[in-house]
């Protein structure tokens, strides 16, 4: 699991639970596996902050969100944004998936079942409203990077699938 | 040395800076939501991958200059991006085949920055891999579905591909920061890059039932800082509010 490669010290997993990723407010910053450390130095909380995507807008506002939880309880805490190793959606927790699949956002595929997906070999991508697989492709680019478009042949509801990324 | 990595480095980011601006005018003027929304997180991507390598190269020069003086505060000739991204957006034909002469390179490049002696660079390779993928199959994609599509949309394809060609070549040529980062076993060598891109190329254009034009004549220059005319109307855009209001933040 992502805790596996993550130094990150469990008395500040609370406040860390805390901060969610502004586009899946559902998910807090642990769900998604960008920290990937956090430990006190001399009083001071040092983050290592890893981006989804080279150029995801939320890292800025989520160094800020940590920034603002810990001097909340009077804590400085220093966010440093590392780009290795590179995020895998596979970092998401098991939990993660689950929010996000009640949020109405479909969790990530394997590499395989993703690109079968994505290239419309395969109807594999859950639809989040009904539960049907008889989905198809709209838009390779969602309402985010990180995300593709969908549509539900059954229920025709659209919905984001979030794209496997390894 | 540490020069000549600033230099390459830049050489390297300008490519994606440049077209990730192109791509960002398009922001609210694509031809439907969808693709609107698509081309826009293209250039975010771009844009982030700059920033990766603009971060970088700003610690080469501690103290000197900021990521926001590098993106924004050059004139023109130290603009050292190939003349194929800073061509304008027309129709969306034209702005797919660029997209598509330029993310078959990209991909093919980013595979050889892995192999980097450089760990910094690996990294944002690694990160701008994934990404890039998706960028060459969106485009590739679009490049078949248009050139095997109507005769109108056929014949807008084939006019450019046909104007963009002659910027394809100067994609493997070798800067001077290039050949000193080649031997230092940090920059890839773009020479050898060449006719896996043409073949890849080849065969996309092919099964899209376009013609691959046999023109001989390839334009360069972007890499020298020597640029087509269309480069200074995007830097008095993007620039606007730096010159402007100079150090201004967000």
């Amino acid at each position: 699991m992502h805790l596996e490669t993550t130094h990150i010290d469990p008395s500040l997993l609370p406040i860390l639970e805390t901060v969610s990723d502004p586009e899946i407010p559902v998910l807090s910053v642990l769900d998604l596996g960008v920290i990937r450390e956090a430990f006190e130095e001399d009083g001071v909380v040092k983050i290592k902050l890893t981006p989804t995507y080279s150029g995801c807008p939320a890292m800025d506002v989520i160094g800020d969100d940590l920034r603002t939880a810990f001097a909340a309880i009077g804590k400085k805490a220093v966010v440093q944004l590392v780009l290795a190793p590179a995020w895998t959606t596979d970092w998401i927790s098991e939990a993660g998936k689950q929010k996000m699949e009640e949020y109405g956002i479909a969790a990530p595929l394997s590499e395989t079942a993703d690109k079968d997906a994505l290239l419309g070999n395969a109807k594999v991508v859950r639809c989040t409203n009904c539960g049907s697989q008889n989905t198809h492709l709209v838009s390779q680019f969602g309402s985010t990077a990180c995300k593709a478009l969908f549509k539900c042949d059954d229920c025709q509801e659209p919905f984001d699938y979030f794209k496997c990324l390894k | 040395m540490k020069n000549d990595l600033y230099n390459y480095i830049l050489g390297i980011a300008d490519n994606s800076l440049i077209l990730g601006q192109r791509l960002g005018e398009l922001c609210g003027h694509g031809p439907n939501l969808e693709t609107d929304i698509a081309l826009t997180n293209i250039s975010l991507d771009l844009l982030g991958q700059t920033r990766s390598y603009f971060q970088y190269a700003a610690t080469l020069v501690e103290g000197e200059k900021t990521e926001d003086d590098i993106a924004f505060m050059r004139t023109e000739r130290d603009y050292k991006n190939v003349l194929l991204v800073e061509q304008p957006n027309t129709h969306f034909g034209f702005v797919i085949m660029r997209q598509f002469l330029f993310d078959v390179y990209h991909l093919q490049f980013m595979k050889k920055l892995q192999q980097s002696k450089d760990e910094t660079l690996v990294a944002i390779a690694n990160k701008g891999i994934k990404e890039v993928s998706y960028h060459e199959r969106f485009s590739s994609d679009w490049v078949i579905r248009l050139g095997d599509g109507t005769d109108e949309s056929r014949e807008k394809m084939q006019e450019a591909v046909n104007g963009l060609w002659r910027y394809t070549n100067e994609l493997f040529q070798l800067t001077e920061a290039d050949k000193a980062m080649v031997s230092e076993g940090i920059a890839v060598d773009v020479s050898t890059l060449k006719d896996e891109y043409y073949a890849k190329v080849s065969e996309v254009l092919k099964e899209a039932t376009l013609t691959i034009p046999d023109d001989n004549y390839f334009q360069k220059g972007g890499k020298e800082g020597i640029h087509t005319e269309h480069m200074g109307y995007l830097l008095a855009d993007m620039q606007y509010m730096q010159r402007s209001y100079p150090n201004m933040k967000w």
